[in-house]
Parts: C-alpha cells; sequence; structure tokens
C-alpha cells in the first residue's frame, strides 16, 4: 500500500447563506463527497467535519457518534464550545451521516496509536495505510468509551479552536488592529480599546476566508467554563414526553411489518417452510431465511401470530447435542490438556513463578467462572430497510452506522454510497448494537419486497439469538511469604478478546504468569459491556482478595500495599476507603468488600455494603464509587455512567446467566433472565477525581468490579468465598435456612 | 374495527387477532412514545394508563379497553405548553439515559402519586418495580418521584 506522506489540516468553507463550516481536511485525495464539495478543494478530500456557524449566529457541532443515553451529544459539543467560547445557549448539535468521510479518525487513531498529544495529531504526517485501513474497517463506532476520550480530544476541541483563531484573525483584518488585541467571550468577538464587536455569526463569512491554522492552542484545565459544568443534556425533553424516536419507532409510508424465528440451536437451519398462509389474516408474505424464518405482515402483531402458526422444522445439526454441563466439562478439560501439553498461550511473564510456589509460606488457590450474558437491550432488536433497485435506505439505531451501511451494501451488491444510513436513538447498545447482524436480515427479508419493511424481534428471539459474553474460566494461584508478600501471581483463563490488558493486574508481584488458551464454542460471542474487563475484573480481584486474607492483611489496606507506585489506585483507593467508612461497624450478617480496577482510562475503586441474611438471600445496601477518569468532561453525566455501570453489572452478579440446553438458549425472556429492578438497588454515591490526566472512557470502568466488591463483601459477612457468578447459584443459607 | 378513545381523541381500531392496545397505539394509532420491550408483562416499558390504572398494553388486548379512557405518555401534560410536575423532576434530575424504558416509567410515577400523592420508599419501590431500566437509572427515578411528590403536595394545598 502507498504510504501517505502529505499533511492532515484544517479546512473551512462557506455554504450559501454564509455559514462557515470547519473541518479536518487531508491532501491528496479524491474529492467524491458531499462534505467535500464544501470544505474541500481540489485535490483534497474531507476527513471530517466537525462544527458549523451559520449567520444566526447558532454554532452545530457535528457528532460523528450514536447517542444511546450516556449524554455524548451534549459533552462533545461542550467540548467544542469550549475552545470556540462559544456561548452554550448558541451551540446545537447535529448526527454526523454515515459517510465513510466520517469514519472515525480519532477513534481509530486512539485505540491503535495509544492516544496521541492533541495538536500533535494534526501536524504529524498521516499514514496513508492507517487511514486505509480505517476506512476499509468503516470505523464510526460508539464503543470502547471512546468518544470523548479520542473524538473529543482529537476532534471537537481542535476544531472549536481552530474555529476561534479563524474568527479572531478575521475580526482583526476587519477592525485593522492585532490578533492579540482580540479577546472572545460567550460567543462576541470584541476589541476593547476601539469598543468594536462582532457576533460569531456576523464574521463568520469573514473568517472563512482565513488560512486555516494547523495547530491551533488549545486551553489547559484553569481556562475552562463550559467543560467540566454539567449543561442539561440535548435528549432528555424528548425522552419524557414520547417524542424521542427510536429505531422500532420509525415510520415509512407504505411501511410493512416483518418478524423472525431463528433456529434455536445455533447453526441450525430451517428445512423447509409453509407460504399457505399468505393472503390470510394479514400475512403478506413468508421467506425462508435458511437459518430462520420470516413473516411480512400489515402489523407487527399480525406477523407474530402468524409464526406461532406455523410448525418451523429446523435440522439442528450436531449442535444440538451440547449442554451446559458439557461445556463447563469440555473446558475445563481442554485446560488440563493445554496445561499438560505445554500449549497456553503467554500474556504476560515476569520471574518464575514456578520458583516461588514451590518455597512459599502460603499458596492461595481458586478456580473462578462466570456465564454467558446477554445484553437484553430495552429496546428489542429492530431494522427498517427499504431496497430501491441499486440504492437503499436503512433506519435503525446502531453503534456503528458505517458498518451498517457497508453491511448493506455487501448483502445486496452495491455501492455503499447508495446506501443512505437513518441513524435513531439507540435503547440502551452496551456493545450489543455494535453488530450488524439484525441489519443483514431485515435486508435479506427486504430484498424479496418492494416496499420498506420494519423487522422487530420478539425479546425471546433477542434473548436467544444474542451474542454472547463468553462463559469463562480462570484458574488462579499465588505464592505469599511469611509476612504476607506476594511473591508469585498465576492465572490461566480461556478467551482473550480485548482489551488485551483485562487480563494485568495493577498489583507490585516480582513473578507473574498470566496464560490463555481458546476452546471451541458453538455459541456466537459479542462485545458486552467493558468486553474481558468484565470477566477479569472478577478473576483476579476476588483472588486478590483471598491474597489478603491468606496474607491475613485489610482487603483495601493490601491493595493500597502493593499499587505503591500508582498514584491514581492510591487516590481512588483512598477516597473510597474515606467515603464509605471503611473499618467502621456493620450490622451482623453485613460485610464490606472493596475492588479496584482500571479499564479505558479510567481508574475505578468500589465498596460494596452487603447482608446476607440467615436464609442466605443477598441484598446489596450501598455501593461507593471513586473513580478517576482524568478529568470529568460531564460530571453528572459521568456520575451517571458510574451508576448505570454498576446497576448493569450488578444484574450479572446476582442473577445474569445464559445456559444452553440442547444447544440452544434455554432463557428466553426477564422471567428467567432477571434483572436488577428498583428494589434490588442499592444506593449509590459517586466521588470524582480529576487527576489532570487525559480523558478516560465512562460507559464502561464501573461494571467490571461491582461483581467482586459484592462477592467480597459477602466473604466479609459469611466467610464464604463465591468463585461462581452468578451469586444465586451459591448456597448462603446457615442455621437451618434454606440456602 | 372498533373505536378507542386515547388522550381524550378517538381512534378507529382493527382489533381482530386479539391485538394488544400496545401495537394498536404504537401502529395503528401511531402513537410511538408506548413502547414493547418483552411482551409478557415483566419490564413495563408498555405502562399506559386506562381509566386511571397502570396497565400493561402488551399483554391487554385492545378490544377489552373500548369505551374506557386511555392515556399514553403522549397525554399526561396539563395543555401542550406545560409538563407534568413528574416530568419537569425528571428533567430536574437528569433521569434518562437510554430513554426506551422512561415512558413506561414515567407512567408508573404518574399513576403512584394519583393515588398517593406521598408514597414512602417501600411503596415507590413496590410501585416501580415492575418496570426495568437497563440503563439503571433507578436512584434517579426515585429521587424524582420524590421530588414530585412534594410539588404535587404543594400545588395541591394552595
Amino acid at each position: 500500500m502507498k504510504k501517505w506522506t502529505r499533511r492532515a489540516f484544517i479546512g473551512a468553507g462557506v455554504l450559501a447563506g454564509g455559514t462557515l463550516v470547519l473541518g479536518i481536511a487531508i491532501r491528496p485525495g479524491n474529492r467524491s463527497s458531499k462534505v467535500a464539495d464544501v470544505i474541500a478543494k481540489d485535490g483534497e478530500s474531507v476527513l471530517n467535519i466537525w462544527l458549523k456557524i451559520a449567520k444566526d449566529n447558532t454554532v452545530t457541532a457535528i457528532i460523528p457518534h450514536s447517542e444511546m443515553g450516556q449524554g455524548v451529544h451534549t459533552a462533545l459539543a461542550m467540548m467544542l464550545a469550549e475552545e470556540l467560547d462559544a456561548d452554550w445557549s448558541q451551540i446545537r448539535f447535529e448526527e454526523a451521516p454515515a459517510i465513510k468521510e466520517y469514519a472515525n479518525h480519532a477513534v481509530a487513531k486512539g485505540f491503535l496509536g495509544g492516544g496521541p498529544d492533541v495538536p500533535k495529531f494534526l501536524n504529524e504526517t498521516i499514514d496513508g495505510v492507517f487511514l486505509t485501513a480505517v476506512k476499509s474497517l468503516n470505523l464510526q463506532i460508539t464503543g470502547g468509551s471512546a468518544s470523548v476520550r479520542f473524538t473529543g480530544q482529537y476532534g471537537m476541541r481542535v476544531a472549536g479552536a481552530a474555529a476561534r483563531a479563524m474568527l479572531v484573525q478575521a475580526a482583526a483584518k476587519k477592525w485593522g488592529v492585532a490578533d492579540e488585541e482580540i479577546t472572545v467571550e460567550k460567543g462576541l468577538i470584541s476589541h476593547a480599546s476601539s469598543g468594536q464587536s462582532a457576533s460569531f455569526g456576523e464574521m463568520a463569512p469573514e473568517a472563512a476566508k482565513i488560512k486555516k491554522p494547523s495547530d491551533p492552542i488549545l486551553k489547559t484545565e484553569k481556562d475552562f467554563s463550559i467543560i467540566g459544568t454539567s449543561q442539561p443534556r440535548f435528549d432528555i425533553p424528548e425522552k419524557v414526553n414520547g417524542k424521542a424516536k427510536f429505531g422500532i419507532d420509525v415510520d415509512v409510508p407504505n411501511m410493512k411489518y416483518a418478524t423472525v424465528a431463528a433456529s434455536p440451536v445455533f447453526g441450525g437451519k430451517l428445512k423447509s417452510i409453509d407460504t399457505s398462509i399468505e393472503g390470510k389474516n394479514g400475512v403478506i408474505k413468508v421467506i425462508n431465511l435458511g437459518n430462520a424464518a420470516a413473516v411480512i405482515a400489515d402489523g407487527y402483531w399480525q406477523a407474530k401470530m402468524a409464526m406461532a402458526s406455523m410448525n418451523l422444522d429446523f435440522d439442528s445439526g450436531e449442535n444440538a447435542q451440547i449442554n451446559q454441563e458439557e461445556i463447563i466439562d469440555r473446558y475445563r478439560r481442554e485446560m488440563d490438556e493445554v496445561l499438560a501439553n505445554d500449549e497456553l498461550e503467554i500474556h504476560h511473564e515476569s520471574g518464575d513463578v514456578n520458583a516461588e510456589f514451590d518455597q512459599a509460606a502460603t499458596i492461595v488457590e481458586g478456580e473462578y467462572r462466570v456465564p454467558f450474558l446477554a445484553h437484553a437491550t430495552m429496546e428489542p432488536l429492530n431494522c427498517t430497510v427499504w431496497v430501491k433497485g441499486e440504492e437503499a435506505e436503512v433506519w435503525c439505531g446502531s453503534q456503528n452506522p458505517l458498518g451498517v451501511a457497508g453491511a448493506v451494501a455487501e448483502e445486496l451488491d452495491i455501492k455503499q454510497e447508495n446506501v443512505q444510513v437513518h441513524n435513531q436513538l439507540l435503547g440502551g447498545g452496551f456493545g450489543r448494537r455494535s453488530e450488524t447482524d439484525i441489519i443483514i436480515q431485515a435486508t435479506k427479508i427486504a430484498k424479496e419486497v418492494n416496499y420498506p419493511v420494519k423487522l422487530i424481534w420478539s425479546r425471546e428471539e433477542d434473548m436467544q439469538h444474542d451474542v454472547y459474553r463468553e462463559l469463562g474460566i480462570s484458574r488462579m494461584k499465588a505464592a505469599l511469604d511469611e509476612s504476607g508478600n506476594p511473591l508469585a501471581y498465576q492465572s490461566q483463563f480461556i478467551f482473550r478478546h480485548h482489551p488485551t490488558e483485562a487480563a494485568d493486574i495493577p498489583y507490585d508481584v516480582p513473578n507473574q504468569q498470566i496464560r490463555f488458551s481458546t476452546p471451541s464454542s458453538h455459541v456466537p460471542w459479542g462485545n458486552w459491556r467493558s468486553v474481558d474487563h468484565s470477566t477479569h475484573g472478577f478473576y483476579s480481584e476476588s483472588f486478590v482478595d483471598e491474597m489478603a486474607h491468606g496474607a491475613k492483611e485489610d482487603p483495601l489496606m493490601f491493595r493500597k500495599r502493593l499499587t505503591k507506585t500508582e498514584p491514581r489506585f492510591q487516590a481512588v483507593l483512598d477516597l473510597v476507603k474515606e467515603k464509605s467508612n471503611w473499618g467502621s461497624e456493620l450490622p451482623q450478617n453485613w460485610g464490606r468488600g472493596v475492588a479496584v480496577h482500571k479499564s479505558f482510562g479510567t481508574y475505578v475503586a468500589e465498596v460494596a455494603e452487603v447482608e446476607v441474611d440467615n436464609s442466605g438471600k443477598v441484598k446489596v445496601h450501598r455501593v461507593v464509587c471513586a473513580a478517576d477518569p482524568g478529568f470529568a468532561i460531564h460530571p453528572d453525566s459521568f456520575k451517571a455512567q458510574m451508576e448505570s455501570g454498576i446497576i448493569y453489572g450488578l444484574a450479572a452478579t446476582m442473577t445474569g446467566e445464559i445456559t444452553i440446553k440442547d444447544g440452544a438458549v434455554a432463557q428466553s425472556n426477564f422471567h428467567d433472565y432477571p434483572v436488577t429492578r428498583m428494589m434490588d438497588s442499592p444506593k449509590i454515591e459517586t466521588y470524582i477525581i480529576n487527576s489532570g490526566n487525559d480523558p478516560g472512557g465512562a460507559g464502561e470502568p464501573s461494571t467490571p468490579i461491582i461483581a467482586p466488591a459484592v462477592t467480597n463483601a459477602i466473604f466479609a459477612a459469611t466467610g464464604v468465598r463465591i468463585r461462581e457468578l452468578p451469586i444465586k447459584n451459591n448456597s448462603l443459607g446457615r442455621e437451618g435456612g434454606l440456602g | 374495527m372498533i373505536k378507542l378513545n386515547i388522550n381524550d381523541k378517538d381512534y378507529e381500531v382493527d382489533e381482530s387477532q386479539g391485538v394488544p392496545l400496545l401495537w394498536a397505539i404504537r401502529e395503528q394509532c401511531k402513537l410511538t412514545g408506548t413502547k414493547f420491550g418483552c411482551g409478557i408483562s415483566q419490564c413495563g416499558a408498555c405502562t399506559i394508563h386506562v381509566d386511571g390504572k397502570p396497565t400493561r398494553s402488551c399483554i391487554t388486548p385492545a378490544s377489552t379497553a373500548e369505551g374506557k379512557k386511555i392515556r399514553t405518555i403522549e397525554g399526561i401534560q396539563p395543555d401542550e405548553n406545560t409538563l407534568h410536575e413528574v416530568q419537569k423532576a425528571w428533567i430536574e434530575m437528569q433521569t434518562p439515559q437510554c430513554g426506551y424504558c422512561q415512558s413506561g416509567q414515567i407512567m408508573s410515577a404518574v399513576a403512584l402519586l394519583e393515588a398517593n400523592p406521598s408514597p414512602s420508599d417501600e411503596e415507590i419501590d413496590a410501585a416501580m418495580s415492575g418496570n426495568i431500566c437497563r440503563c439503571g437509572m433507578y436512584g434517579r427515578i426515585k429521587e424524582a418521584i420524590k421530588r414530585a411528590s412534594v410539588k404535587i403536595q404543594k400545588t395541591s394545598t394552595l
């Protein structure tokens, strides 16, 4: 592949009516897209367009991320407004269209490059190989807790600062004064000594003629007046009056409704289909999709009733022999075998653990297990597709709208630019809406007809045809010396996805051996909120607790002692200790547990206060959360995300479990896949540390450690160590309790 | 066809095949604020009021609501420009995240406060635990209900 050696720069232009548009352009490249026509010249192409300043003085931030309640539209607009010195009331936002120019360069750069310095990213030459990779990967993804970390830092702030510089230069030129004498405050450009001032809207057409700065200067924390405040979220008013439009709410003229029933056993095939119900009871068409049956009808209910009336005959294949116990036995047997055959892959190795195990004063050992988990977003999966010959329109709520366009184009064998994606609000994502399985299925159905079709999955379909967090096992072993100092830490786990650092521990243990293997599985895997951190948070933070008890030391102080060289771990542990009144007395049958973990750039410590009554019933009363996200751009949204991640993780901790019976998912709805409800919810207190580091993620980092915080608290209350989730499968009853 | 009265307006609805109120309201009356979540009365996303009572519209046949007064999320504001106290409290607490369950949450909360203007924590738990929020905003929902409760009581004593 040809290496790209030219510079990326800020591009600007004027729309009809005098609106200033600003984005990041790159040369050389093909001038192909709609936005390029506006802001790029011949030989340039547009990477991203970030903002528009209109004559009526409104500033529109264009945001290449999906809103699923994390407040991303608001937070990113704030980052742009801050650098622009705009008045918050003049700020609007639009979600970026799903076209390739919005491939989220900043996100990819952040992930692949590990987070470059902000202005430097624009100064440096852009590697064409990298750029091509980004585009072909169709990255316009909302996930990995990345929006603020990458798009906000490397896109929005730079665009805001560049626009401000251009407005200032335009004003200086017009008024014949020096740039340095101009001030910008709350959307007003002023020159104090001459008394002249202008609004952004007035100056925008002039600003567009200014040479674009390639390295605008960004503010430092002490100058922030919008970043770090909790502005009311843009998306909330319409979420309290029923007007918010989710994918499932889309209404396209002449639209029909469809539902599907896929082979319950993963990999199964539909043998045949009876089309005799077509034309009756609102049923329009019955389709054999190979692995599923589809019905198109006048309404969802008619489609659902028709589906229920059909006797679907699936060829389930060999997978129908697979059951939960068999999976666990096989995984464990394979773990034995790869260990015996020395076939483990090495995640991390330092020193010599075996030498320490031979001479340790204390050995601590345990095998941990976590179950398959479904996402169970509130909004069941759905997608509306209208195939019009060589073109298609798609309506859905997706974490990856560019991926949607790509998937539809591939399924229809048409050009991607002929696929128009109308991204809607997401009724929960948690990783599930980064997949395109339902998009492809909806396209297969829609291409059979010439009108728009809205495919809606039943909750049962959603639960049984998810992509699941894996059933995981980790075997842990540690050696302690006579004073309780850990000498060796060993873990052998199965399945490594990403982020790979999830299996690392922050603790100062001189000899470490962390290895893994990958057994075969017929259950489809998918990103589940916090991904590999969701398993390793439980494994390592439970096991470190066991090590602390092995060392006869307070679990929180043990963690502190072993993270002395990690000031951010120290700080969250200190704060959670103080705010939870760690060590103070609790009622009988209560216990406190602590856990700490870093994920997606954010450090989080949690303390859970848990009661276990004599019958074994567990009640989590209170969770104290201390988090260092570097800097919380929108503190209230950050707190809301911590609360959300804790409740989501708590459902998995207490009751969440998907099991496999005869090759299929045994659970089907919320009655047998229970989730946290209000009466089970603890009081959550979140405390934020702004340590001045790069912003970390918000959507995921509180999830991984709620399970160990709770199970460590159960140990404190009862002396019972829970090594298998969910907690409901463990017996905790005593004194004749049921357990 | 039957006639349904929703938010003081009459709609003609095809009730055949036992279509639940949820789908009649969403697809035939085009009021999409009421949400589909589970279809078996487990999650509360479809909660509406039928003659003032909180009702899971996903399991209630449309035919059973003929002649009754149906209220949905679109019909709780006193007038177009005034929010219900519950909606105001929801905004004040910045309660919704993804927002998908919130119509149902708000309908359950409004019904609770109409029946019991000053509910205890336990009464709020009991009334609201049929409504699932996968974003886990229960703490904010509870606080918003308490705030709305205070406002409603103040208004009613004026």
